[in-house]
């Protein structure tokens, strides 16, 4: 601890240096954090042990729907517990930049699998006493100021209805919240029965099934039991994680996640450089300095540890900073109106471990180089 | 009754220059009595920064002894050197060598955070220090704003901090006009004399060894006549 103000005062022997250093790496840390973020949207893991719940779908492709008496076959199945299924509306509102996810659900089977969907008891029955009902999320609410009761004419780019037209007209039964911070409240959910006797096409089909299943652990072996089932059928399925059903759906626009770690990692790398020869240059600066604590009676080591506290305190500037206003943007804030973009622990944390170990890698060779210093040889080149 | 501090026995240091093989100090014997200022003068290149390393367990001889106090150096290990150094050795360079980053103050506590002290106790020790060479008043100023004689008494209050026997001086007045030499060399001689420091001093200055108790003259890595001042 005594060593720390050495080491702190050190650090500003050349003022605006390291400020620029630090404004460097708050930058790649605020990126890592929105970026990690991002990656949240684009589901992390696609750990099949973890999973409670799993997805259905046609097995060449997400578009292609089902035969609605999968329902009950895959209900059929042990080990699941519940199944619901939804349906893709594909519409926007009033302009087509106004994108949204809706689905056409059953609604008491919908809430059965997604119990972090929370929505006040007596809108939820309005939503399933109306048939022309839906039920939107708060983020969705607040994107587009409705209220609770009000008929919101939507465009459907898929689904044309039985008197010719693709727009269809809801009324807003109630507004829903997710229990869980990472939950989508920008979703919209429809009726299935409604949707489907006023599709003019595609009817007795359904999107995708939604399983929860009993207990961790046996999920892969579920998962087969169910895509068995229809091996031999016309519409062949594919069942797996929802975190690997979500990336399925993005995939169209290519592989984000490797993208987004790509990114990264040429982030940590100029970051590293960057500070290396900060760390680098400082050091060769105080060469007759280092010698002359070395002189005092510094240890050889402890000229190493000084100079790497040096690079570890850049970072933990820098690093601390951008995580958190990333936090500050991302979970305060909410800055970003995304699904899902949240900044969770375990990213934190990984981000606390990058901090830290760029804060070595910068410092380490520089370092060594000061422990490695000859008093003689420094002092006679002063 | 003066014992002993520095005994050098038979030392020699060569250097290995590309295939060439340099002798700096050849076959070199030297006593230096408790409670001495010796000056060492001689030209440039005879080996008295070579010498004044020795003593101070910065360099190790190619053969020989080198005894300080009782503590044989050859044979100490490179950390071991480290401790002792900073409770045994003073140095005072001649760029003084302050850390410019860092205040009179700390500059003279730096010795000691290698101690068990507190801070309250580093910095109560350091203010003695600085009021023995005078600067007392000078305390928070960083080096830049000291002339070049005050800083050299930082340097010097550095060198004492932690109370060694023997300070090693490497040409300590060297960057310094006459005046202000003067002022260091009195100084150094009420170390000498009023706080029994023993003091070796490397210097090219006739008049700044007139300071001394003994001069010591050196000549292409031998000790040449002693000449008492
Ligand atoms: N690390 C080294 N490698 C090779 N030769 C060295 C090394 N250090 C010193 N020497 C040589 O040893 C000789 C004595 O050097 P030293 O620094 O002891 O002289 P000096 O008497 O202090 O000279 P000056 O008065 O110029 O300071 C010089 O010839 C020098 O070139
Ligand atoms: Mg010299």
């Amino acid at each position: 601890m005594k060593y720390l103000y050495l080491v702190w005062k050190s650090l500003w022997r050349k003022k605006v240096r390291t400020i620029l250093t630090i404004l460097s790496v708050f930058i790649a840390f605020l990126l890592f954090g929105l970026l990690s973020a991002l990656n949240q949207v684009f589901g992390g893991s696609a750990d099949l042990a973890n999973a409670q719940r799993l997805v259905t779908l046609d097995k060449i492709s997400i578009i292609n729907s089902l035969p609605s008496a999968y329902l009950q076959r895959i209900e059929s199945v042990a080990g699941v517990e519940r199944v619901a299924h939804a349906s893709w509306f594909g519409g926007y509102y009033q302009d087509p930049k106004n994108q949204f996810a809706q689905f056409a659900v059953d609604p008491e089977r919908y809430l059965g699998v997604y119990p972090e969907v929370l929505v006040a008891e007596e809108q939820r029955d309005r939503w399933m006493r109306t048939r022309d009902s839906v039920l939107v999320g708060r983020d969705l609410m607040e994107a587009f100021e409705w209220s609770v009761g009000d008929r919101i004419p939507m465009y459907s780019s898929i689904w044309t209805n039985k008197s010719g037209g693709q727009v269809w007209d809801f009324e807003i039964a109630g507004v829903f919240d997710s229990d869980d911070p990472r939950g989508n409240t920008q979703l919209m959910l429809i009726q299935y029965d409604y949707f489907d006797e006023g599709r003019a096409f595609g009817n007795g089909t359904m999107g995708w099934f939604i399983l929860s299943i009993d207990g961790a652990g046996n999920a892969a072996e579920i998962a087969n039991a169910v895509d068995t089932q229809f091996a031999n059928s016309p519409n062949q399925t594919k069942t797996s994680t929802e975190a690997a059903f979500a990336e399925s759906f993005i995939s169209q626009y290519g592989n984000i996640a490797l993208i987004i770690s790509l990114i990264l990692t040429a982030v940590f790398f100029t970051i590293l450089l960057v500070s290396g020869n900060t760390m680098a240059q400082s050091v060769r600066e105080r060469i007759p300095e280092l010698a002359v604590l070395k002189t005092l009676g510094f240890q050889d080591k402890g000229v190493l540890g000084i100079v790497l506290a040096e690079s570890t305190f850049v970072m933990l500037i820098g690093g601390g900073l951008g995580l958190g206003v990333a936090v500050l943007i991302v979970n305060v804030l909410g800055l970003v109106p995304l699904p899902g973009f949240y900044l969770d622990g375990a990213a934190l944390m990984q981000g606390g471990v990058y901090i830290l170990l760029a804060g070595l890698l910068a410092g380490i060779f520089p370092a060594i180089r000061a422990m490695r210093l000859t008093i003689i040889d420094a002092l006679s080149r002063a | 009754m003066s014992k002993d501090l520095v005994v050098l026995t038979d030392i020699s240091r060569t250097y290995q220059k590309g295939k060439e093989k340099v002798e700096v100090l050849h076959k070199l014997d030297l006593t230096i009595e408790e409670g001495d200022f010796l000056a060492l003068m001689g030209p440039s290149g005879s080996g008295k920064t070579t010498l004044l390393n020795m003593l101070g367990g910065l360099d190790k001889p190619t053969s020989g002894s080198v005894r300080v106090g009782n503590d044989e150096l050859q044979n100490m290990s490179s950390s071991a050197l480290s401790r002792w150094r900073a409770n045994n050795i003073g140095f005072i360079f001649q760029f003084y060598n302050l850390l410019p980053v860092l205040t009179a103050q700390k500059n003279v506590e730096l010795p000691l955070l290698l101690t068990n002290l507190n801070g309250k106790e580093r910095a109560r020790r350091a203010a003695t220090a600085l009021s023995i060479v005078g600067l007392e008043d000078r305390a928070n100023h960083y080096p830049r704003e000291l002339s070049g004689g005050q800083e050299q008494r930082v340097a010097i209050a550095r060198a004492i901090v932690s109370d060694p026997n023997l300070l090693l001086c490497d040409e300590p007045t060297g960057d310094l006009d006459r005046e202000t030499a003067d002022e260091i060399l009195q100084l150094l001689q009420a170390l000498n004399r009023d706080h029994n420091k023993t003091i070796v001093m490397v210097t090219h200055d006739a008049q700044a060894a007139e300071y001394a108790k003994h001069v010591l003259h050196m000549d292409k890595g031998t000790l040449a006549t002693e000449v008492a001042a």
